[in-house]
């Protein structure tokens, strides 16, 4: 009884938390087992020797205690510290200035430090302060391959950051702007990628009428398309409950996936193909062909990727997105007022399904092959994360949070540490989910508007997502 | 007609000849979806959410068992009372590794969310972050090829019925899955626990109310759900072996299988399993064995349609 006590203390379970935590990070960066000897990766991860920054020679798990240890402290100052310098954050926003009671002995620096971060936040609101950011950012990517000429940078960039960008921008008009988890999202990737080998007549299916088309065609074409799978999709299943609809879409998915796998004369199997011809112009005096070079192909995107994040702005702040918020919030009074909650719910995914669509015929057209093993499930919850670490429903948050995490990510496959093998993605990647939901649900770069959701929903107000719609036992 | 008659006379001739067999296979493979449906449902009726991350308590069970086995049984194939104690013990190994990676689970993902009241969509992103955590964790540690469980017993035909031979394996399935699923019938009719379960189930407030400690029915419940799981997770690995994906295909025809039967209801969840495993067992007659995932989804979405309910409707908090 006195060991329960003793565990229920707040301290008490922040050390357990701590420990536990590095504990898990022990096996996530140690060694790796196998299947003959499966108690191999364990063992090292706790007992193989480690050096401390180069400082002393010691075993891993006294090392990571001493982490544990640190975190533990600097956990425990945040939660004495970090109130105050909170607080003097919300009254120095609240006020525009710094009461005088805050302000005590020793802590101008802190008092100072909050005025200029709420002098800057402000700032950001801004319309014409953020043109300019925005403008610049726009001209620093529009340099950037100039800057970085790693060949594998500028490969990543088209094919992992902007690809992913987009894929990113369309799961956020579902799960953000809508409230609908999608956990299938990736077939709509496929299908744009495939569409286009179809119409490019790479598949061993012919191509519609018998013309190979240039993949510029594709991008209407499989925009539609994909747009009608969305609504195909959509319409039967989003009367459903928010879960079930998870289910349904991660069903859809998988069954994509399976088809492309099985059906050999359509889509090629599991080898798919690898015939997809290069964007070319041909107009007139103009000819370009985009070659093997993944530069012309950066710049094509990014005009797709600026194109993607001002049709999605616009759209947040029309009515088609005043209506999507009201039916995240509220459905009922949604529908009580005149908003046909099952149409929008089709447009959210059909138009999130478009920017995928796109996606999938840049994949397609820059690397000249289409293959399943490229829209598996696990791309679906990478999308999510980009989605849910960037801030759902906050374009500014999913870009940012596609750029950092695929940018880490790759950064980790290039520089290849030691503690980091490329097929441990995954296991970081899940436990971001976690610890965001746990620590800042938000995400990155909040939206104001879903961060008051959350917030209200946690003190039992509204739905802030469809999950609670017709959930009333 | 002539080519799509020919096709369905020539499958159910196939279908005919087989009967039998098929029937023995789908109920073992049945039993082993309704016991991992019981999950769903037990957790769906004190949370009302999904656990998305129940696949993964299946894969603990398997490995938990595995390691345990490896630890016993020798080389020679044990027989007799030997193999009947060490699938006893299998059993227990893997509901007792389904127990503590459903514990940990609720932990870790559940247990601070609900401290602060979270939004749905919070806890699905959670328990799928933790899915994938936990199994990329396992093929990391483990390996990312499939392990044979050792031999419990030598697997041979016990008796036919109708000239179809029943394996020992289906047996051993049948049996176990009997017991355990009669078992955690009982002990939610009649025993306090049972009771406790049952009243958040109905209404969580007025249940605290009278006396029932939330936080440690939830608990409960999760180690009941994640002990079935697991053991499912044995009795799945004894003949399929154990790798870390080994979970996600069985739980989503599971989670299938709950909704088929009625979420939040425990007899509905093994009649879902049940019917699952022989639909999928008796497509292999008319499909490639490719598509039986897409039957499987096929039901799901044509079930969510017609009767989102399930076949014995939702009953959150009944005995039955």
């Amino acid at each position: 009884m006195k060991l329960r006590l003793l565990l229920a203390r707040p301290e008490v379970k922040r050390l357990v938390s701590c420990l536990v935590g590095v504990a898990l990070i022990e096996l996530m960066t140690g060694p790796s087992g196998s299947s003959t000897s499966p108690t191999a990766g364990i063992s090292g991860s706790y007992a193989e020797r480690f050096s401390f920054f180069g400082l002393f020679q010691t075993v891993r798990c006294v090392t990571f205690l001493f982490v544990a240890l640190v975190i533990f402290g600097l956990w425990t100052l945040w939660l004495t510290w970090g109130r105050r310098w909170r607080g003097a954050l919300t009254s120095a926003s609240v006020a525009g200035a710094v009461s005088p009671v805050d302000v005590g002995r020793g802590r101008t620096m802190l008092v100072g430090f909050a005025r200029a971060i709420v002098k800057f936040r402000t700032m950001t609101r801004l319309r014409q302060v953020r043109m300019v950011f925005l403008l610049a950012l726009l001209a620093f990517a529009t340099v950037l391959p100039h800057i970085e000429t790693d060949p594998f940078w500028q490969a990543a960039m088209v094919e992992q950051i902007e690809v992913f960008v987009l894929l990113a921008l369309g799961l956020n008009v579902v799960v953000g702007f809508a409230g609908l988890l999608d956990l299938g999202f990736v077939a709509f990737y496929a299908i744009g990628a495939y569409t286009t080998a179809w119409v490019t007549g790479a598949l061993p299916t012919a191509a519609p009428f018998g013309i190979h088309l240039n993949p510029f065609f594709a991008i209407p074409i499989a925009i539609a398309i994909v747009m009608v799978a969305g609504v195909v999709l959509g319409a039967p299943t989003l009367r459903l409950r928010g879960d079930y609809l998870a289910i349904v879409t991660l069903g859809f998915g998988e069954i994509i996936t399976i088809f492309a796998n099985n059906l050999y004369g359509i889509t090629g199997g599991s080898e798919g193909t690898n015939q997809i011809p290069h964007f070319s112009i041909h107009l007139g005096p103009i000819n370009y062909a985009w070659g093997l070079g993944p530069v012309p192909y950066y710049y094509l995107t990014l005009v797709f990727v600026v194109l993607f994040i001002v049709a999605f702005s616009l759209l947040e702040h029309s009515r088609v997105g005043r209506a999507w918020t009201a039916i995240r919030e509220d459905e009922v009074a949604a529908e009580s007022i005149g908003i046909n909650p099952l149409k929008y719910k089709v447009m959210a995914f059909a138009i999130g399904a478009a920017s995928a669509g796109f996606a999938g015929v840049m994949t397609a057209g820059q690397t000249f092959f289409v293959n399943p093993s490229s829209f598996v499930l696990p791309v679906s919850i990478l999308i999510l994360v980009l989605v849910i670490f960037g801030g759902m429903g906050s374009i500014a948050g999913v870009v940012l949070g596609a750029i950092v995490i695929q940018g880490v990510t790759l950064y980790l496959i290039h520089s290849a540490p030691g503690w980091y093998q490329s097929s441990d993605q995954l296991i970081y990647i899940g436990a971001l989910l976690v610890v965001m939901m746990i620590f800042r649900p938000a995400g990155l770069l909040p939206s104001r508007r879903r961060k008051r959701e959350i917030g209200m929903a946690e003190a039992g107000e509204g739905h802030m997502d469809e999950l609670l719609t017709g959930d009333t036992p | 007609m002539g080519a799509f008659g020919h096709y369905l006379t020539s499958h159910f001739a196939t279908l005919r000849l087989e009967f039998w067999g098929l029937l023995v296979g789908g109920l073992a493979t049945g039993f082993i979806y309704g016991m991992v449906a019981i999950g769903y449902t037990l957790v769906y009726g004190v949370l009302r959410l999904i656990n998305f991350a129940h696949s993964e308590i299946f894969m603990c069970g398997g490995f938990a068992s595995y390691f345990v086995m490896k630890a016993i049984v020798g080389t020679s194939v044990p027989s007799g009372f030997a193999s009947i104690g060490l699938i006893t013990l299998g059993v227990v190994a893997g509901a007792a590794g389904g127990a503590i990676a459903a514990t940990a689970l609720e932990r870790v993902a559940y247990r601070p969310l609900r401290r602060r009241n979270a939004p749905k969509l919070a806890y699905l992103i959670s328990a799928i972050g933790a899915s994938y955590f936990m199994y990329n964790l396992a093929g990391k540690e483990f390996g990312r090829y499939n392990i044979a469980m050792p031999q419990l017993y030598l697997n041979h035909p016990v008796f036919s019925i109708f000239g179809a031979p029943v394996e020992l394996y289906y047996l051993v399935i049948l049996i176990a899955g009997l017991i355990m699923l009669i078992g955690l019938d009982r002990l939610v009719a009649t025993t306090k626990l049972g009771r406790s379960i049952r009243a958040v189930a109905q209404d969580a407030e007025t249940a605290s109310l009278m006396g029932v400690n939330i936080d440690r029915t939830i608990a409960l419940t999760f180690i009941l759900g994640g002990a079935l799981g697991g053991a499912a997770g044995f009795l799945f690995g004894l003949g399929s072996g154990v790798v870390y994906t080994m979970g996600f295909t069985p739980a989503l025809k599971a989670f299938t299988a709950a909704v088929l039967g009625g979420i939040g209801n425990l007899r509905g969840a093994v009649l879902g399993g049940l019917l699952l495993g022989l639909a999928e067992s008796f497509s292999v007659a008319f499909v490639q064995a490719a598509y039986i995932d897409v039957v499987a989804f096929g039901i799901l979405v044509l079930v969510l349609l017609v009767r989102p309910t399930g076949i014995l409707g939702e009953r959150l908090g009944r005995s039955a």
